[in-house]
């Protein structure tokens, strides 16, 4: 049989996750990401994992909040609504340095909202969602290979910096099939001497606790944990560059609208309008330092988006506001045709943004 | 190729059962036949057979589908008018039904019109290429998980093996194996392969029977992820 497989992009990350070794998966049903559910209580079993389909999302978070403590590889995944009730566990998890991975297969919004696409949790992914000073690594996937790898990447980063991981896709790539392979999988295993595992009376307890009363503790703590951000910073910052050597114009988007946005600019290099893409992969750490570059040498850049503009405010902050951004954007469930970005890249051209 | 009246395509989630079920439909209507085609998903708010509502009418096929298929309302609920097409013996039927054994409880209160009539084939959709029905022990689990859901046997196999745009003629060719085993634990024989036209041509001479699949709905036109656009993370 061929190493290939034709997989649907939720199956991927389910398969990925076993692969990287998660044996404990919490979650309860939401559209359009269920097949993660039903893949892991399919398979889980028949390897000795845990699936268990919690009472609520607000559950699911806690008992992965719980098995992350106890120094196991854990997952759950939810889509828009169901993230939002998890954000108070995001929080904790945060405040007590342990590691988890989280999946938002986002639809529209606000609110119930639709069960079609969306990127329009960016500002939740992003900027915290939970309360207090904290920072997610989020990974946008923008195919079937990439939700499996980057699901393999985000258990990894998750257990060296101790944080959440959370892959950030959408409704169209978590439906979608594509033919993957998983032999480039890799994963990195991290010694957790801080787990609660039970000290045989061999140790001292260790303690997993998000509460610090005294607030020069409370501070020393935080500053830590920024220190520990910064490294992530430096050093896993990812993104794709895609026809930039001679660009005259930026255009940037991510996941599904990376897609999207690539035929765009392979239709406007044909029109011969100089124009390149960059991706980001990581939405935090943001790739200001590629885009603060590019600046300096296209005439403007072009958002394509999800959503009624998020990233874009990270776009300005990242160049210094040094060029002019356009939003080209579709949102509720909608997806910008090539055609669109195209004309939105058009403009671009004649100095219109 | 010899039709019954009624065509019931069950199988693993995405094997591609929609897909063969339209594609089985336009075939019976070229052919000068009457046709129904049921949507009988009760699972998946996506990928329906109405997506292809269009070419379907367009060639003359009768489309039942629930009321609140592809209008995002995720609401399992079955139109009256299914039973049309296990009551009206005039018309030749197809019908899709939902992936995996939960997909397939739909199908139980039509089963006693079903048998009563007698004049069906109730098909095993298998893509070996999908994760998890990857070998013929696997796909075996499937296919007893949906007869225990709808109360029906199956009573043949498609083999439906592809890597969506990947696919070629060894990928087809590379499933045999397994479709044989498939058949040799179920007692069922393969009824058809099917494929893509194009890959469908390559396998003229080598593989038979195949139905040649001339509709294939596609939501996106997306550039492949081609490993020079490998992120600069390797």
């Amino acid at each position: 049989m061929a190493q290939r497989v034709l997989m649907k992009g939720n199956e991927a990350i389910a398969e990925a996750a076993i692969r990287a070794g998660c044996r404990h998966y919490f979650g309860y049903p939401i559209t359009p990401q269920t097949e993660i559910a039903a893949y892991m209580a399919k398979k889980m079993p028949k390897i000795g994992g845990v699936f268990l389909q919690a009472e609520s999302e607000i559950a699911s978070i806690n008992m992965v909040y719980g098995a992350a403590a106890a120094g196991m590889r854990v997952m759950t995944s939810s889509s828009s609504p169901g993230i939002s009730l998890k954000t108070e566990g995001l929080s904790y998890i945060a405040g007590s340095d342990v590691p988890a991975l989280v999946v938002n297969v986002q639809r529209g919004g606000p609110g119930l909202g639709g069960i079609q696409p969306s990127q329009s949790d960016y500002f939740q992914a992003t900027k915290g969602g939970g309360h207090g000073d904290y920072r997610m690594i989020v990974l946008a996937p923008a195919s079937v290979q990439e939700m499996a790898s980057l699901t393999v990447k985000g258990f990894n980063l998750a257990d060296k910096y101790l944080m959440t991981a959370m892959i950030l896709a959408d409704g169209t790539i978590g439906q979608m099939m594509e033919p993957i392979s998983f032999e480039d999988v890799e994963v990195e295993e991290y010694e957790k001497p801080w787990a609660l595992t039970g000290t045989n009376g061999e140790r001292k307890h260790n303690i997993v606790n998000s509460l610090y009363l005294k607030p020069d503790e409370l501070e020393a703590k935080n500053f830590s944990r920024y220190e520990r951000y910064k490294l992530v910073e430096e050093n896993e910052t990812m993104w794709e560059e895609y026809m930039m050597e001679d660009a005259e114009l930026c255009v940037v988007a991510f996941g599904i609208a990376a897609r999207v946005a690539k035929n765009a600019v392979a239709a406007a290099r044909s029109e011969g309008i100089r124009v390149g893409l960059i991706r980001p992969i990581t939405l935090w750490p943001f790739p200001s330092a590629p885009l603060l570059k590019a600046a300096e040498q296209v005439k403007g850049f072009v958002s394509v988006e999800l959503n009624m503009g998020q990233m874009i405010e990270d776009i300005r902050l990242a160049t210094q506001c040094k060029r002019p951004v356009s939003l080209c954007n579709r949102c509720g469930g909608m997806i910008p045709s090539p055609e669109e970005v195209l004309a939105s890249i058009r403009k671009a051209q004649k100095g219109e943004f | 190729m010899e039709h019954k009246r009624l065509t019931l395509f069950a199988g693993h989630y995405g094997s591609g059962k929609t897909n063969i079920a339209v594609n089985y439909a336009l075939l019976l209507a070229g052919e000068g036949r009457a046709v129904s085609i049921a949507d009988l998903d009760i699972v998946n708010p996506y990928f329906r057979t109405a997506d292809s509502a269009a070419e379907l009418e367009a060639a003359g096929v009768r489309l039942i589908r629930p009321q609140f298929a592809n209008s995002n309302v995720d609401l399992p609920a079955l139109p009256a008018e299914a039973y049309s097409l296990v009551q009206d013996k005039s018309r030749f039927g197809v019908m899709d039904i939902g992936g995996d054994d939960r997909g397939a409880y739909a199908l139980g209160r039509y089963v006693p019109f079903i048998r009563q009539e007698n004049d069906y084939r109730m098909v095993f959709v298998a893509n070996f290429c999908r994760p998890l029905t990857r070998t013929a022990p696997e796909a075996l689990e499937v296919m007893r998980e949906i007869e225990a859901a709808c109360g029906l046997a199956f009573t043949c196999i498609v083999n439906n093996t592809n890597l969506a745009g990947m696919t070629d003629a060894a990928t087809v060719l590379d499933s045999l194996p397994q479709v044989q085993q498939l058949s040799e634990l179920s007692g069922l024989p393969v009824w058809l392969h099917t494929a893509q036209q194009q890959v469908a041509e390559a396998l003229k001479g080598r593989l038979a029977p195949v139905l040649p699949m001339q509709l294939q709905k596609k939501y996106f036109d997306l550039p492949s992820h081609k490993p020079e656009n490998r992120p600069l993370w390797g």
